[in-house]
């Protein structure tokens, strides 16, 4: 359809941090830019999906509490993904929306994203496509390195967020589908797990974790038992992927999560499979984890169930 | 040439050159790099050279740890292929409120800051590697007297453009970061554009890197 207004959301509130993602960038770690991206892929995957996207289209991830947008423009088809509490006014009607449904929503319709349940992060889509820039082919924001749309800055109160085109299918649709948390995290061993104390590793994969308030898109820091480091608490630094578990000086773990240092100088420890990455990011300060130690082959066993059931949620939309 | 290939977890490869730090190792880990860069193989990634070591991470829903290591034991290193090797000058000023660290420096080296800044001023260094926050470059290496160790409580932000020491290594905080290294300094130049997609990086692996000692007035005046 091509639009003769313009059709664009006002955001009344912006929410704590409301970023555009998308799949993230690749090939740019040796200069210094990580992945980025939205952290839980699967949600954000299934967000585009409930609304006849392109499964790879930008969406709006945010975390803890969401924006109110004003939508202003023709007809179109929105949803949320997650574990979110939500609400949609239309005229002078206000009614509590569900997540995994799909609505239409038309101009001078308030969406008002309240708050996260039990979990960080969810996925705000429309059935239309962001007017926006996008760097090293992704629109994926990265507010620390000012990277990505949006002139790599999280959304502000009274912005406008223009829509270039939008979807001619409002088909409505859902999924029966439920955000299971989880509170043990699989890892493998770390390339300097002998850097530790037989007690330390035991500490490890035996105590409980608080996941701290200093926990971003960047990293996660965990509380519990400090871990013994009998060899050397900095190591040359190298280079980190998702999921790298690094034990600080002070013998705390921290996670590296989608907008990592690309480059770190702390032992590792463990690195957590790929297959619970989507859970991990949902683990909202003050959860409680432990780590399981796992084998190669197993956590590529379970990425491989992980990858199925992902794909058999979205063919059920 | 690569010693030992570990999985660093489940969908990367952690490529070990050995423990020593020195250009010659460190160019053959950009060789690996830029060979594979090349060669665009399929499922791959990103790749990260360091000092002296190459993660290699791909997409495991097309490929896996076992299939990875039989590509790069099989690979062969393009000798041909140079490292980038521009000379660039760094302008720095050292003005008070520029080099937060220097007071602790002295403390820790024990030499004057007249002598420090001499040191530091006085040599070229090479480009090992970048990362860590997009462009950041870290050079080595410094004049023997001038290694310390990292703060023992890293700052929550490390001001755009500092200019920091730890060990034998110098880098450029090319914006506000966390970070543990003493800073001595701060450069009024560009070192990395977030607009540019072909080349963000001023500085890459190889380059030899000049830093010119100017005053206040002159970091003022400063424009490119």
């Amino acid at each position: 359809m091509t639009i003769q207004n313009e059709n664009f959301f006002k955001i009344i509130r912006a929410g704590i941090n409301t970023t555009f993602q998308d799949l993230g960038r690749k090939n740019l770690y040796h200069i210094g830019i990580p992945f980025s991206g939205a952290m839980d892929n699967r949600n954000y995957l299934i967000s585009n999906k409930l609304v006849n996207n392109n499964l790879d289209s930008p969406v709006l991830e945010f975390a803890y509490q969401g924006p109110l947008l004003k939508y202003y423009g023709d007809k179109i088809v929105i949803s949320i993904t997650g574990d979110v509490n939500f609400e949609i006014k239309k005229s002078s009607k206000t009614f509590i929306g569900n997540c995994y449904e799909s609505y239409i929503i038309e101009d001078q319709d308030e969406i008002n994203i309240l708050s996260t349940k039990k979990s960080v992060y969810g996925y705000f889509s429309v059935g239309a496509q962001f007017d926006l820039e996008f760097y090293w082919g992704s629109c994926s924001t990265n507010t620390k390195a000012k990277i990505g749309s949006n002139d790599g800055n999280k959304l502000i109160d009274g912005q406008k967020i223009k829509l270039k085109k939008t979807n001619d299918d409002l088909t409505k649709k859902n999924l029966d589908y439920i955000n299971s948390s989880i509170e043990k995290i699989r890892v493998l061993k770390g390339t300097n797990y002998d850097y530790f104390s037989e007690k330390g590793k035991k500490s490890f994969f035996e105590k409980e974790f608080l996941v701290s308030k200093l926990t971003d898109r960047m990293g996660m820091r965990l509380e519990g038992a400090t871990i013994e480091n009998i060899f050397d608490t900095n190591i040359k630094s190298e280079g980190l992927v998702k999921g790298v578990i690094q034990i600080t000086s002070d013998g705390n773990p921290i996670i590296m999560l989608s907008d990592h240092g690309t480059i770190g100088g702390y032992p590792k420890i463990g690195v957590v499979i790929s297959a619970d990455y989507d859970k991990l990011v949902q683990l909202f300060p003050g959860s409680k984890i432990k780590f399981q130690e796992i084998e190669l082959s197993d956590a590529e066993t379970l990425f491989k169930m992980y990858e199925m059931e992902t794909q058999k949620l979205i063919s059920q939309i | 040439m690569i010693k030992n290939i570990l999985n660093l977890g489940d969908a990367a490869l952690y490529c070990d050159f050995g423990d020593d730090v020195n250009k010659e190792i460190n160019s053959t880990v950009i060789k690996y790099f830029q060979t594979l860069k090349n060669e665009k193989i399929e499922g791959i990634n990103n790749l990260t050279p360091s000092y002296n070591k190459l993660i290699i991470s791909f997409d495991l829903k097309k490929t896996n740890f076992k299939k990875m290591c039989k590509i790069i034991e099989n690979i062969s290193i393009n000798e041909k292929d140079s490292l980038s090797s521009n000379r660039i000058e760094i302008p720095v000023c050292c003005e008070e409120n520029f080099s937060l660290d220097i007071s602790r420096l002295e403390k820790k080296l024990k030499l004057g800051r007249d002598k420090i800044f001499d040191n530091f001023f006085s040599k070229e260094y090479f480009c090992y590697m970048t990362g860590f926050i997009a462009g950041m470059p870290f050079v080595g290496d410094l004049h023997n007297n001038l290694r310390a160790e990292r703060l023992e409580t890293p700052r929550v932000k490390v001001p755009k453009g500092s200019i920091g020491i730890t060990e034998q290594f110098a880098n450029v905080y090319t914006f506000e970061s966390p970070g543990g290294w003493n800073i001595i300094g701060n450069t009024p130049k560009k070192i990395f554009n977030n607009k540019k997609e072909l080349q963000p990086n001023l500085i890459n692996p190889g380059d030899i890197i000049i830093f010119k000692n100017i005053d206040l007035k002159e970091y003022n005046d400063y424009s490119e």
